[in-house]
């Protein structure tokens, strides 16, 4: 069964009205589901407020990504968090929603340098799970009024409450962009090459490395004198670590990037780990991997093995989090789609998911 | 402003509170002779004082471990304190409460350029973090104005911002991980040198928390390499509403400058007669600041300007060289000090929608002339963050009040035209009761739940932030409990 509200009172109503668990959902692409029904959230859609002169933008929980990217286009601007598109790496259709990506906190490559989904989020209007509908945050750019529990509800996937509008800042789109590849003998070598690049004074805007063609690529962005001024300042301060090409249409090899092109289509479980860059090296080594592909300067591994293996096993004790993004049902419910907390961080959260959502009624058991 | 009346119970169980303190801590860690914790009464925001009970100042997170401890099992109230900059009463002590001070704990524990963060225990100086990474280029980004004094602390504590924020963000942009000491004494560690959550962004709403939800000791901050260089452009206009429209036209055309300062006629005269900056005589004063190379700050000031003089000002004026970028931030950098020797003065910070701007300037011009108060201008445009700087005097009895209602007056204005009571600066004291004009009383119910999580007898720094008719059933549980 899915339930459709078509405004904020309907669906705190239908919250308060609950008598079993709910799967919340926005375009339902994110390959998360659980309980029979669903409460989805496409009914609560469009751009309520964009003032392309105050960088802000507010939209309720179930507008399509793709009509708020269409609205900041015609001004230049854009969400500059970058955030992927699910559907190719899970074989999800649907349409992707603000609020999904929110919940989420999905960033793309941009992520190291302009910030994640959650730097970007300036306030939320969320139904808790009494029903009770809650504000937090607004649409300014600097706001310490009370606790941030908009940054609390970026990356709870729906587990704190049920999202039904969000505020965000946006960005000036820049206006050229280049991108480098350099042919990297080793995955040290990229990881270097990279490190290099991101504590430059260049900024870079994007830093991935694909194994598959030995490419460490590196991108930069802004107005076209400074965009080829900046990429002539890298090509001669990186030469030593490869040969290097300027990549023709970068845009198409970003979004690939983005939206962990590689591993479309294949088989195999794929894991999300995020780590101290220099030690990307070290725990690649140790995954066994099918197929592995490195953004944020090495920070963000995509990691793809056969179905069903205990990656977290695999990596022991790291600093970092490994996340399961696409397995089987029985796989995920075995390893857990989400790191499990040291004993004391874990108590907090639980704190705070019982008095959010008391009856333990939005996507249950999905953050432990 | 109220604060709630000491408890008497707690008073006199002085010294077996610093019996047990003097069990953990050395002699000179443990500060109770009342001459010496008058040092403590206050913070930036001088008018409200009041000696702590006891004060303290630890020198590791096993310490502060202790001390929350022992706080915990005796019922003590704690208020954490950095540095005491805060402008809103954040550090403000109450007479049964023990001050947790972080000063001695200052180390700079990592330094890591190839990853870029570096680990410092939280009692280091906001600007001493950029001095520890500066010889190789590098440096921490958010600089709100107290930097030279402020500490990492207290920066998480209020989430502070500064006047680049507009290209580097807030403390919160820029912090990726703490070692935190719960109210029990327990310790966590969340987030580190690797990005965002693994599973719910605790990180995200322990930053601008004000002390409320535990004292962190270390925190992992992200360094960013050095730009080439930086230069301002200066300009006048003869209207406030005319530098608004600018600004916004600047922030749509696509570049994006590291600061757009804002000051209206008042200050720029206070800040002429104060440092001989040379600034024009007009209404409103822009300093636009670009970063990169040489070539590439000309091509973004190239454009600023070609916007700017679309709006006919009055004055444009280029830096050509470091002096001259020194002589155009000299005005700006020493507002609050020029306008506090006309008079004293209670600076706040709210924050609007850039849009709003023209509007609030009007509107905060005429409740001056109702209130009898003059008041100053100054704040970073290109976000919105005011900071009215309005004028009294502390001696002449009823002049306080008035200055607060009419500042009360001011943040309301800023709520309703869709911004918020504070931008940077925190709630504190200072805000604390007109949270209810921003937010329903479900809201300050949600955000008070995660401080029954974190500090569920409500210890730390318990009288600030939300209205204290809202706490008090969760603070008198406490003092019920004892």
């Amino acid at each position: 069964m899915t339930m459709k509200p078509e405004t904020e009172a309907e669906l705190a109503e239908m919250v308060a009205g609950l008598t079993e668990p709910v799967w919340i959902a926005g375009g339902g692409t994110r390959g998360v589901d659980g309980p029979e029904t669903t409460l989805g959230t496409s009914g609560l859609s469009g751009i309520t407020l964009y003032e392309p002169g105050a960088l802000t933008l507010v939209a309720k929980a179930g507008t399509p990504v793709s009509e708020i990217e269409a609205a900041l286009e015609a001004e230049g601007q854009q969400l500059a968090f970058e955030p992927m598109d699910n559907r190719g790496l899970l074989g999800t259709s649907g349409t992707p929603t603000i609020g999904g990506v929110v919940a989420a906190n999905i960033s793309g490559p941009r992520r190291i340098q302009a910030g994640a989904c959650r730097d970007f989020l300036l306030g939320v209007r969320y139904v808790d799970g009494t029903g009770q509908v809650i504000k937090n945050g607004g649409r300014v750019m600097k706001n310490v009024t009370g606790y941030d529990l908009v940054k609390l509800m970026a990356g709870s996937w729906g587990t704190l409450g049920i999202l039904t509008e969000v505020s965000l800042k946006v960005l000036p789109k820049p206006e050229a962009m280049s991108t480098l590849a350099i042919q990297v003998a080793d995955i040290e070598t990229a990881v270097q090459a990279m490190s290099a690049a991101l504590g430059s004074p260049y900024e870079v805007s994007g830093a991935a490395y694909n194994p598959q063609d030995s490419c460490t690529y590196l991108r930069v962005e802004g107005f076209s004198k400074s965009v080829a001024y900046r990429t002539d300042q890298l090509k001669s301060a990186l030469s030593g670590f490869g040969e290097i090409i300027e990549t023709q249409d970068p845009s198409n090899l970003w979004q690939a990037l983005r939206d962990v092109g590689p591993f479309r289509g294949t088989d195999g479980d794929v894991w999300r780990v995020s780590v101290k860059p220099s030690d990307a090296p070290a725990i690649a080594a140790r995954l066994q991997a099918d197929q592995l592909l490195f953004d944020w300067g090495g920070g963000l591994i995509w990691v793809q093995v056969p179905s069903g293996t205990d990656l977290r096993a695999r990596l022991g004790m790291f600093d970092g989090h490994a996340t399961l993004v696409r397995a089987d049902v029985q796989t995920t419910e075995a390893l857990g789609r989400f790191q499990p907390e040291m004993a004391g961080v874990q108590a907090l959260t639980k704190g705070i998911r019982q008095r959010f959502d008391p009856r333990g009624i939005f996507n249950p058991g999905l953050m432990g | 402003m109220d604060m709630p009346t000491p408890n008497p119970d707690i008073l006199r169980r002085k010294a077996e509170v610093l019996r047990r303190l003097l069990q953990v801590l050395p002699e000179d860690a443990v500060i109770h002779d009342p001459a010496e914790t008058r040092a403590y009464e206050c913070d930036a925001l001088t008018a409200y004082r009041c000696p702590p009970m006891l004060a303290v100042l630890p020198s590791s997170t096993q310490q502060v471990s202790d001390v929350l401890r022992i706080c915990h099992e005796e019922g003590v109230p704690v208020v954490p304190r950095g540095s005491g900059t805060s402008l809103a009463g954040g550090a403000l002590p109450t007479a049964d409460c023990v001050i947790l001070g972080i000063a001695r704990m200052n180390e700079v524990l990592e330094t890591d350029y190839d990853n870029r963060f570096i680990r410092v225990q939280t009692g280091r100086t906001n600007l001493s973090v950029t001095g520890a990474v500066e010889e190789e280029d590098f440096f921490y980004a958010p600089d709100p104005s107290s930097q030279l004094a402020c500490a990492i602390a207290g920066n998480i504590a209020m989430n502070s911002g500064g006047a680049h924020c507009l290209k580097y963000g807030v403390t919160t942009n820029n912090l990726m991980g703490v070692k935190m000491v719960l109210m029990d004494g327990s310790v966590v560690e969340i987030g580190g040198a690797h990005l965002d959550a693994g599973g719910l962004d605790l990180l995200g709403v322990i930053c601008g928390s004000e002390g409320q939800l535990g004292v962190v000791t270390e925190a992992t901050l992200r360094i960013l390499r050095k730009p080439e260089g930086a230069r301002p452009v200066l300009m006048g206009f003869d209207d406030n509403e005319v530098a608004g429209q600018c600004v916004s036209d600047i922030i749509k055309s696509g570049i994006l400058p590291v600061a757009i300062e804002f000051m209206d006629t008042l200050c720029i005269k206070a800040c002429e007669n104060f440092a001989h900056a040379g600034y024009p005589d007009c209404h409103a004063l822009l300093i636009v600041e670009v970063e990169g190379s040489e070539a590439e700050i000309d091509d973004q000031l190239s454009k600023i300007i070609e916007i700017a003089k679309r709006h006919n000002p009055v004055e444009l004026r280029e830096s050509q060289s470091d002096e001259e970028s020194a002589k155009i931030w000299l005005g700006r950098k020493s507002a609050f000090g020029a306008m506090g020797q006309m008079n004293d003065y209670m600076c706040l910070d709210g924050t609007i929608p850039v849009t709003s701007l023209p509007e609030v300037l009007r509107r905060i011009g005429e409740l001056s002339e109702e209130y009898g108060l003059p008041v100053g201008n100054v704040f970073h445009a290109g976000d919105g963050n005011m900071h009215p700087l309005i004028l009294f005097d502390a001696n002449k009895p009823g002049d306080l009040e008035k200055c607060e209602a009419f500042g009360a007056d001011i943040l309301k204005l800023c709520v309703d035209v869709g911004g918020c009571l504070t931008g940077e600066h925190g709630v504190g004291i200072e805000k604390r009761d007109l949270m209810s004009h921003q937010y329903a009383p479900e809201d300050l119910e949600a955000q008070m739940a995660v401080k029954d999580v974190f500090d569920p007898n409500w210890l730390l720094n318990p009288a600030k932030v939300f209205p204290l008719d809202v706490s008090e059933s969760r603070r008198e549980v406490r003092v019920a409990a004892e």
